[in-house]
């Protein structure tokens, strides 16, 4: 989830794609994996493969939306292990059934966070059968420039007048959420309630549109966001994490900060597609990724924390400060897991979020 | 016999592929995204057969508001696109040496070996509010802070006529090429004036590329993603962004697929009216030999 990929991340994944594809034809295995950008660096590929000499990774980059829709588009087949986040698992498969359920015994779950193990069984089991197992969390909330912009401290003071024109947010789910947070709803504990989870979209709308003054723009990807903060014409955000703690690398006056109504947390899980062909390959690389000195490189290309027992110490080390800057106990203690989306919300969210984009204001 | 035969078979090989690609690559997944189109879906794995996906549209204004928007930009971009392209496709085909022809038509065609995105980037780069032009408006004391230029409809309209103004440039330029110079002075020896030898000569014989290029322009701006999800700003919605809206982010292929249909249908309507208001049919302009 971190660093979405912009297009051309996307186009040269394509094109990494095409030329592994001639190479690796002559190899025994294929392991397709279809992932985030920055959740398969080479150097962890590089390693992988030496270990597995028979095994060839190949990369497609992605996003959950997409994820769900190209496994939709072929009833699960094309890729052998797959990275949603939690919350998109349940709904995608009681309705398009486009993965299968997982071997637990194949898997070495004892080296996992056990609540975020626990979180992620809750969220994908049907009929008594696990579909996904934790891999990477984070959480989305804001980015500020302390110099600038020290009072935002909640999703709704990105619409403070005093920061016009110099606000940004991604128009996705994620923000009205957060938005029916900051207006003193608990969205999660409405999901069920769709009567009720409209009434609290429609007053979500109405602070959006009238915040569409204030914001300069809505971001697309985690490059569109850096852009706008690096170059200071943005000094306040929407932002994940990760894109938020790579930022802090380059200037330390841009930080992350977790709402005060808790930041959103998310788990990237590893899912089978249901018709994966590479069972074993995909285990062998769940386990591998999940190895201590792994965690490290890994945590490096995508900036968010392994679901291991410490992840958060198995970070780079200039990652682990920033992430000690963000979070004091009390953030962690805070932090608001995505809950399942049931069936059919997202059709609501997302006339939500046209009406936001189409009305206009200047 | 034998030879006809022969013939007969390279006339079937010849066309095979043409025939494939028409059938398999586009009528069949036309038929398929119609299909689509008419599946309503009623909950998670229920379907019924029905017109309801298009009643939705009409019922809904954010979407028809959004294909009129569009419609309306594209017809914009296209004007302009004409008036651009007009006098450089003239200066092309009758003024420029017949050496320098090739060199002005190559710098025409330059940009568009570069990829749509990194094009769209390339204004970014240049119109954004720490951008080249917002700097450079500041050093020369023309403007007192920081300006920005993107994220608003302007933006979409200049990054689109640079897009697809090659489009209507090269129609024109063959259509010109083709016209004798003796018809201009034959029209300035019978004492027409400039504007009248421009009305009642060039533009007549001009019309079926005028035409083409403006349906090609036409349907290039009313089909494109890229830029006016780059350029566009927070007010800015264009139909094809909803239609992948509703395929990617709302899992609604069946409304996704109805949107495809009635931009398929719209803009194949504009294009007729296009061509009864100016008395052309499609045989004498895209076509045409």
């Amino acid at each position: 989830m971190t660093a979405r990929t912009t297009l051309i991340a996307r186009l040269l994944a394509a094109t990494a794609c095409a030329t592994a594809l001639c190479i690796g034809a002559a190899q025994a295995e294929t392991l397709r994996l279809l992932t985030w950008g920055g959740y398969a660096p080479d150097n962890v590929i590089a390693l992988f493969e030496k270990e597995y000499p028979d095994i060839k990774v190949e990369v497609t980059l992605s996003n959950n939306e997409e994820m769900v829709a190209k496994l939709r588009a072929t009833g699960g087949a094309g890729f052998d292990l797959a990275q949603p986040s939690h919350d998109r698992i349940f709904a995608a498969q009681s309705e398009f059934e486009i993965y299968k359920p997982l071997d637990l015994t194949q898997i070495e779950t004892g080296k996992m966070q056990a609540n975020l193990l626990e979180a992620v069984k809750a969220n994908t089991t049907i009929d008594g059968a696990v579909y996904a197992v934790p891999h990477q969390w984070g959480t989305s909330g804001l980015v500020v420039d302390v110099t600038k912009a020290a009072d935002v401290k909640d999703w709704s003071d990105l619409c403070k007048e005093e920061h016009k024109g110099k606000t940004s947010m991604r128009l996705r789910r994620t923000i009205l959420l957060g938005m029916g947070f900051s207006l003193g709803y608990d969205p999660f504990a409405l999901y069920n309630d769709t009567a009720a989870y409209s009434e609290m979209l429609d007053k979500v709308a109405d602070k959006m549109i009238a915040c569409k003054s204030v914001i300069k723009t809505y971001w697309n990807g985690g490059d569109d966001l850096s852009t706008l903060l690096l170059s200071g014409e943005v000094v306040a955000s929407e932002s994940w994490d990760s894109t938020a703690f790579k930022l802090y690398g380059e200037n330390q006056n841009l930080v992350y900060v977790p709402p005060a109504s808790g930041a959103l947390t998310w788990i990237d899980t590893f899912v089978i597609p249901a018709k994966g062909r590479a069972d074993d390959a995909a285990y062998k690389w769940i386990n591998f990724v999940m190895r201590p000195e792994i965690v490290t490189i890994m945590s490096d290309s995508t900036g968010a924390i392994a679901a291991v027992e410490g992840g958060i110490e198995l970070l780079p080390e200039a990652k682990k400060a920033a992430v000690k800057l963000a979070f004091d106990d009390a953030a962690i203690a805070n932090m608001k897991f995505f809950a399942n989306i049931p069936p059919g919300l997202e059709d609501i969210e997302g006339k939500v979020l046209e009406r936001i984009k189409a009305a206009s204001g200047n | 016999m034998k030879s006809s035969d022969a013939s007969r078979l390279t006339l079937i090989l010849l066309f095979t592929p043409f025939a494939l690609w028409i059938i398999l690559l586009v009528i069949l997944p036309q038929i398929g995204v119609g299909w689509l189109s008419l599946r309503e879906k009623l909950g998670p794995r229920e379907y019924a057969f029905g017109f309801g996906n298009y009643l939705d549209f009409f019922r809904e204004p954010i979407y028809w508001n959004t294909l009129l928007r569009t419609a309306w930009i594209s017809v914009l971009v296209t004007i302009l696109a004409l008036f651009i392209g007009f006098p450089v496709a003239w200066y092309i085909a009758k003024i420029a040496r017949q050496r320098s022809r090739a060199a002005l038509f190559l710098m025409c065609l330059i940009p568009l070996w570069v990829s749509d995105l990194v094009r769209a980037f390339g204004w970014i780069l240049l119109l954004r509010e720490t951008g080249i032009i917002s700097g450079a408006l500041q050093w020369a004391g023309l403007s007192s802070g920081p300006v920005e230029l993107l994220y608003n409809d302007i933006t979409v309209v200049i990054g689109m006529v640079y897009t697809v103004v090659l489009f209507m440039i090269v129609p024109l330029v063959s259509t010109l090429d083709g016209m004798d110079n003796a018809l201009l002075e034959a029209g300035y020896n019978l004492g027409g004036s400039r504007l009248t030898v421009f009305r009642r000569i060039v533009i007549p014989y001009a019309m079926p590329g005028i035409v083409a290029g403006c349906i090609i322009t036409f349907m290039l701006a009313a089909g494109s993603y890229l830029t006016p999800i780059l350029l566009g700003g927070k007010n800015s919605m264009w139909f094809t962004e909803q239609i992948y809206e509703q395929f990617v982010t709302r899992y609604n292929w069946e409304s996704g697929a109805t949107f495809g249909v009635l931009l398929l249908v719209f803009t194949s309507g504009v294009v007729w009216l296009g061509l009864r208001l100016t008395g052309q049919n499609l045989a004498s302009t895209v076509a045409k030999e």
